[in-house]
């Protein structure tokens, strides 16, 4: 704990090349380079950076749940000036390449529709790329898409602002989450980083 | 001929199939059902089905405070003679601001901050402390006789002798906690008037709708909460009123309702002369147009129009009289309002400050003053409320930016 506090403190101090040393911390949970492997934890690669400030606030404000939680206690020391640094150094990894896997062509295609029917693409981008506050989604862990997906039906977890994730989730039934997840975590995306 | 009916069996078999795992999945979600349907968000309610509309979503506010040297200050114009500076960064999510007797600013914030800050000077350095925080959505403040009013959507509460404590803040006394609550316009302007009584707004818990009588209307109390009362109805969303100096009129900016064109309605400005005024909402908008949903077999005429619109979408926030001694006199009486610029609109503008001239008659028009904060269809900032500060200068605070100017005039 005493070292992550160190090494958030010399982040502070130092440009971009010492936050790319310091995000080994990051990147033992949340995979090398930002592409997780953990079960339930995101990959952060190309992330929007409004979108990895506004999360950060919410774990240093203890609004995601405090201690004992990971990312409250990363966060809760950072500046504001960390914040910056982190959204924009995470905004500028490649995002995670789609699973080497093949899809299940049925709930692939039933996520699918369903996200055009739910209008998911209007705010997180036809690619779903991400933008401002809303979250890259293609490419992200399929085990994490439906525990946030879940904590949003569920209210654990409320969003941003003027978020529209509870209400957007409302009327899904868990077999309709699940196939999202599905569908975005296979989502054949381009490769081109987006800020 | 039998391919048709080997298809059309093949259909029925089908349209029976999707039938059954229908009723089943609705067996397996029996609890869900009783659940109301699919809602949007409360912003997003009478959104048109179109490209442009389904992109447009409020302006998220900043999680954290711009960094002082990328403030937007060089950018602001004024009129000749008027200089703004930086009065304070840092302060997340500034909104209202009222200034104390012994000269503490005490700064209110909405959804990313929920904390009220005072900012007091220390040896010629300003410095902010925060009061209270993890509330909920704390916009509306007043500061008098010692002691700040806190109101959130829910309640008021009064945290007394303040200035004197800002180190350790009281327990608030609850002033009253018989609010609706709703968040859509919950959150609240509050001032106490030349009465001396609280007023208190309730706006409209929606987009457009005709809500009960709690709700779309500028009430007043005691400060003892009793006396609970209407004073003007057919109000949407006022965040921000004030007292007209000479005439003890209060005059109230009206946030109008969204998604009905990008050029309509225009947000008011109203003049209240007498109790019980009705000002059009939710049948009739800006004096001029009948609500396609609402406005049916109502008439324009049988509400008070506004004294003056001021533009589509503007969103009209803090406003103050200007009595103080630094300006031009022609800024004597006139009112400063702040407009916080539009979302619901493709082409963004405003996000400004203007100057409203009333003559003898009430009539009002409107002259830029603060601007230079749009720039290529964005906001470079957001102001949020004034203040005129004892000597005369006014504090305009930018919860975008989390920054607050100062504008002086001369010298």
């Amino acid at each position: 704990m005493r070292g992550l506090v160190f090494a958030i403190a010399l982040v502070l101090s130092s440009e971009l090349p010492a936050v790319e040393k310091q995000a080994e911390v990051c990147f033992a949970c949340h995979g090398k380079g930002g592409a997780s492997t953990l079960p339930l934890t995101p990959s952060i690669a190309g992330q929007p950076a409004f979108f990895v400030v506004a999360q950060l606030f919410l774990f240093r404000d203890g609004r995601r749940g405090a201690a004992p939680n990971p990312m409250y206690d990363a966060a809760r020391n950072m500046s504001d000036d960390d914040l910056r640094s982190w959204g924009e150094y995470l905004s500028t990894l490649t995002p995670p390449a789609p699973p080497k896997s093949a899809p299940n062509a049925t709930r692939f295609a039933r996520g699918r529709a369903l996200a055009a029917q739910h209008n998911c693409g209007t705010c997180h981008n036809q690619d779903y790329s991400g933008r401002e506050q809303m979250p890259r989604l293609a490419n992200q862990r399929e085990d994490y898409l439906l525990k946030a997906l879940r904590d949003y039906k569920s209210g654990a977890r409320t969003g941003y602002g003027f978020a529209s994730m509870p209400e957007a989730v409302a009327g899904l039934r868990d077999a309709d989450l699940a196939d999202l997840a599905h569908f975005l975590a296979y989502f054949p995306a381009s490769r081109g980083v987006k800020r | 001929m039998k391919k048709n009916v080997s298809a059309l069996t093949a259909a029925a078999v089908l349209l029976f199939a999707v039938q059954l795992a229908y009723a089943q999945d609705k067996k397996k979600d029996a609890p869900a059902a009783t659940k109301p349907p699919a809602e949007e968000p409360f912003w997003a309610k009478g959104r048109p089905k179109n490209d442009v509309a389904d992109k447009m979503a409020p302006v998220p506010a900043h999680p954290v405070p711009t960094a002082a040297d990328k403030l937007p200050v060089a950018k602001i114009k004024l009129p000749p003679g008027f200089k703004a500076e930086l009065w304070l960064s840092g302060i997340l999510d500034a909104r209202g601001m009222r200034e104390g007797d012994k000269g503490t600013v005490f700064v209110s914030s909405l959804f990313v901050a929920g904390k009220i800050y005072a900012v007091v000077n220390k040896g010629g350095k300003r410095e902010v402390k925060t009061i209270a925080e993890k509330l909920f959505l704390p916009n509306g403040i007043e500061f008098h006789k010692g002691a700040l009013y806190v109101a959130t959507p829910k309640d008021i509460t009064r945290y007394d002798g303040i200035e004197d404590k800002l180190d350790s803040p009281p327990k608030p006394v609850m002033v009253y906690d018989k609010l609706p609550g709703d968040v859509p316009h919950g959150w609240k302007f509050i001032k106490i008037g030349p009465d001396g009584k609280l007023y208190v707004p309730v706006g409209a818990p929606c987009n457009i709708c005709d809500p009960s009588d709690r709700y779309a209307q500028i009430f007043r109390m005691n400060l003892d909460g009793s006396g609970f009362e209407s004073v003007a109805k057919g109000m949407r969303n006022t965040v921000g009123f004030d007292w007209h100096p000479k005439t003890g009129e209060l005059w109230f900016g009206d946030n109008q309702r969204d998604w009905l064109s990008e050029d309509m309605p225009l947000d008011e400005l109203n003049r209240v002369t007498k109790p019980g005024q009705h000002f059009g909402f939710p049948y009739c908008h800006s004096g001029v147009m009948t609500d396609p949903q609402f406005g049916w077999g109502k008439d324009c005429k049988d509400f008070v129009k506004p004294a003056l619109t001021i533009g589509a979408h503007a969103a009209p926030l803090g406003m103050r009289f200007y009595t103080g001694k630094m300006f031009p006199a022609k800024y004597q009486n006139a009112i400063f309002l702040t407009r916080h610029g539009p979302w619901n609109r493709s082409q963004k503008y405003a996000a400004d400050v203007v100057a409203v001239f009333i003559d003898e008659k009430g009539n009002a028009k409107m002259e830029p003053f603060l601007t230079g904060l749009v720039e290529n269809n964005g906001y470079l900032g957001r102001p949020a409320d004034v203040l005129v500060l004892k000597d005369g200068s006014l504090l305009v605070s930018d919860d975008h930016n989390g920054a607050i100017y100062r504008i002086t005039y001369g010298k």
